[in-house]
């Protein structure tokens, strides 16, 4: 039997705009998922449908209204609705990753160093961090010239591809992917389609957005409608 | 895992004004926690309660020190807490003149916090300071020019050098970044976030500048008329605000 | 003072109406020692606090005093407050009786006490200083007075006096070793000649006023009670007999005082403070003894040095002071002072 890496039952997600005479947004409603070891579950529904909103819930980045997030943490299920930060931030920093659509860039640093750090800051040597790094941006085809240069001015598709080799340094039991391949060309593609399934392989539990049929098909198990959870009312 | 600071319902008035109102919340080791809220908010001033340099009018601060003893930091006589600020503690300034002796070398600066816990060598003592500039990026061909003669941010990386010499195992830091440049701004914020990095720091940080707080910061405490009004991990209180106020503040900020 | 000396100063603060009149050099239009008996005594406690807490500064209430600040005014207060009719007082400026500050104010306290006055340091019960402590060594019984000009060791640290005051408080003193090593970053040693800090009996951090560094071995388990005041500052403090004084120093950097490669040029002392003087239009220039009592006694034991002829003389001339302190001399001075203010 695989390990259930992620339970999420329940879970509901309201904005209220308190600018905006407190209008509020329901995203979903009632809604449940388990991911295992091993599984990339493709998030589907239209844009606007409320795939990133769970991806951002899932990660700690919005805060549920109500409902449950359990995470395969350490060895135990973890509850991530309402945890210290300090908790939340000690599952990102050993189990649960998470790339994004855009970088954020921190100044001065550089190309290798972000890539490098989430290594580091679980007490990789930095040499070592490094090594693996350059081997991660040389698979992703980044022009070496870039390495040594903080990414700020790269174009889009060079800051996606810096992100995604920060998300994948780490083998992180469970990974978070919002439109990886959105700015990438079909041999970039490619590579990343190999990475999520080498993921996949090594037992991790992934939970995707992707808007390219043919990524979805390539690394998908299965697809989790997030629309029907749109609440009714 | 034991808080390294245990805040309980401190409150402090300004006369009738409330400036810090029932203000809790735990620090635990290694975490990074950023006040933000706009001038006049209570920020600096439950940061001085913290830091021992202001005692409130009621509530309790409990910090476990380096031997695990946990310590009300207001029971303590002045002359304990002053020592445990100065072994233990660093408290970084917002303008550097009032962190540094302006009249004494960036040596002699980076120099007396060892001499202050009995350093006696001075061999030793230059070693440490000369080493301590070099971390802070300032040339240790600097070390026997005064702070008068370095630009803002020098300035300001001296005064954090002279705060992390002695292995500080708390830091409090007001608008660290505060009087900079902008470029000035974000090397010394790529500096202060590998140090709290390398040296394992616990830090409090009070800033009016969301994107510090965010690279600084674990997490956030949004402070309004002396209260609480957000507290949460940085990324989820300016991406997911809740409270009215503090959606009126991540939506000021100026897009770049 | 020795135990009879201390007994009449008692005495004489006890009843505040001593007959000290009948003394021709005592002017019967001020009381005994200038200030008046409740002033002298608030001083005294303030000395006995001190003494109590060696090297804690003790404020007291400062008089106006006929002459200006900066001129000895804090050390005038604590002699007129510790001197009895029976003490024998010398005064002195950087080592030598004769300067003019030392002889106004021995002028001083002959006009307002009538005690007797001396050059010779053996002789003295009190010894009101600036600048110097004397060569000879002190015994039990005598008073050394320092004038002091800033009583706060840590003032050119920290300015703010409620900060300095809580550093003494809780003895944090790393700080000051910020100066000895901002002296040696710049010139590769420790410059720092006079006033020179010292930890007294392992807890309070004193300035020695500006005496030189090559007296700061002195005040170290001296016999002698020696008094501090300064009175621009309003401070007083105090070592008490047989005190540790420890003067601040590195590891790698310890203490040392000043040596000179020559000797005195009349006494041929090598082993005194020297200063530097210059004999004639020439240019010419010698090191002579700083404390004038410590070169003639010498001298007058057979010792000599390398100066002759005219150089000599003119040397001798500048050591000058004959004074024997005789009760003569002291009214014929107090009568000419009448004579100029009439």
């Amino acid at each position: 039997m695989t390990t259930r890496m992620l339970t999420i039952s329940g879970l509901a997600k309201q904005f209220v705009l308190h600018l905006q005479a407190s209008q509020r947004i329901d995203v979903f409603q009632n809604l449940d998922l388990t991911v295992d070891a091993g599984e990339c579950v493709v998030l589907g529904g239209q844009s606007g449908s409320g795939k990133s909103t769970l991806m951002r819930a899932i990660y700690g980045n919005y805060k549920p209204t109500e409902g449950s997030i359990r995470i395969h943490h350490k060895g135990d299920p973890v509850e991530l609705v309402g945890a210290e930060p300090h908790v939340i931030l000690d599952v990102r920093r050993t189990t649960l990753g998470y790339v994004s659509q855009f970088l954020r860039v921190i100044p001065r640093v550089t190309t290798l160093d972000i890539v490098a750090e989430p290594l580091i800051a679980l007490g990789t040597p930095e040499d070592e961090a490094r090594e693996r790094a350059r081997i991660l941006l040389a698979r992703l085809n980044l022009p070496e010239a870039l390495w040594s240069l903080p990414p700020a001015t790269f174009s889009g598709g060079e800051q996606q591809r810096v992100n995604i080799a920060r998300g994948f340094i780490r083998h992180y039991p469970v990974l978070l992917l919002d439109e990886p391949t959105a700015s990438l060309d079909k041999a970039n593609r490619e590579v990343v389609i190999a990475l999520i399934n080498e993921a996949k392989a090594r037992g991790s539990a992934l939970v995707g957005i992707f808007h390219d049929q043919e990524v979805r098909d390539a690394v998908g198990t299965r697809t989790f409608d997030v629309t029907q959870y749109k609440e009714a009312a | 895992m034991t808080p390294l600071l245990s805040v309980d319902a401190v409150t402090f008035r300004y006369g009738k004004t409330l400036a810090c109102d029932r203000i809790g919340f735990d620090l635990h080791p290694g975490e990074v926690l950023g006040i933000v809220g706009e001038s006049g908010s209570g920020k600096t001033t439950l940061l001085n309660c913290l830091a021992g340099r202001l005692q409130p009018d009621s509530g309790t601060i409990r910090y476990t020190r380096a031997n695990g003893e946990a310590v009300d930091i207001y029971r303590l006589g002045e002359a304990e807490r002053r020592f445990l600020a100065r072994t233990e503690w660093g408290f970084v300034h917002q303008t550097p003149r009032d962190g540094l002796r302006m009249g004494v070398t960036a040596g002699g600066n980076v120099g007396e916090p060892l001499m202050a816990v009995g350093n006696r060598h001075y061999e030793n003592i230059r070693h440490e300071a000369a080493s301590w500039l070099t971390k802070v990026e300032i040339d240790a061909d600097r070390i026997d020019d005064r702070p008068t003669t370095f630009s803002g941010g020098m300035q300001q990386r001296l005064q954090i050098a002279r705060n992390l010499v002695t292995g500080p195992r708390l830091v409090f830091m007001d608008e660290p970044t505060g009087g900079l440049d902008v470029s000035v701004q974000a090397r010394l914020l790529d500096l202060v976030r590998g140090l709290v990095r390398d040296l394992n720091l616990s830090a409090i940080l009070v800033t009016h500048d969301l994107a510090v707080a965010r690279l600084l910061a674990d997490r956030l405490m949004v402070m309004r008329r002396g209260r609480v009004v957000e507290h949460g991990l940085t990324d989820q209180v300016l991406d997911d605000p809740h409270d009215a106020y503090t959606q009126l503040l991540v939506s000021s900020v100026l897009q770049t | 003072m020795n135990a009879e000396t201390q007994n009449s100063a008692r005495d004489h603060t006890n009843n505040p109406a001593p007959d000290h009149t009948n003394d021709p050099a005592h002017d019967p239009g001020y009381n005994f020692a200038y200030l008046d008996e409740q002033t002298k005594r608030m001083i005294r406690r303030g000395l006995l606090k001190a003494l109590a807490i060696p090297g804690y500064q003790v404020p007291f209430g400062s008089r106006e005093m006929p002459l200006p600040y900066g001129w000895g005014t804090g050390g005038i207060q604590v002699t007129a407050s510790v001197i009895g009719a029976d003490d024998t007082l010398k005064v002195i400026d950087q080592g030598a009786d004769d300067t003019t500050n030392a002889v106004s104010i021995r002028k001083f306290f002959r006009r307002v006490t009538g005690v007797k006055t001396t050059e010779k340091t053996a002789e003295a019960t009190v010894i009101q200083t600036r600048h110097r402590i004397p060569e000879a060594p002190l015994r039990e019984g005598q008073i050394l007075v320092y004038q002091v000009p800033i009583p706060e060791p840590l003032r050119w640290l920290e300015r703010r006096e409620s900060e300095s005051r809580k550093m003494h408080a809780y003895a944090e003193y790393g700080a000051m070793h910020v100066q000895l090593y901002e002296s040696i970053a710049r010139f590769g040693r420790i410059t720092t000649t006079y006033d020179y800090p010292v930890k007294v009996a392992d807890r309070y951090l004193m300035s020695p006023s500006p005496t030189p560094k090559f007296d700061n071995p002195k005040m170290h388990m001296n016999p002698a009670i020696q008094l501090f005041g300064a009175g621009r500052e309003k401070r007083l403090y105090a070592v008490p007999p047989y005190t540790r004084v420890e003067s601040l120093a590195f590891e790698d950097h310890p203490f040392e005082v000043q040596e000179w490669d020559d000797a005195c040029a009349l006494c041929g002392d090598d082993k005194s403070f020297l200063d530097e003087v210059v004999v004639d239009d020439a240019g010419t220039r010698m090191f002579m003894c700083s404390d004038s009592d410590h070169c003639r006694d010498r001298r007058a034991a057979g010792h000599r040095g390398g100066a002759e002829g005219a150089a000599a003389e003119a040397l001798a001339a500048m050591t000058g002071g004959t004074d024997d302190g005789s009760n003569k001399d002291r009214a014929e001075d107090w009568a000419k002072d009448r004579e100029a203010a009439q």
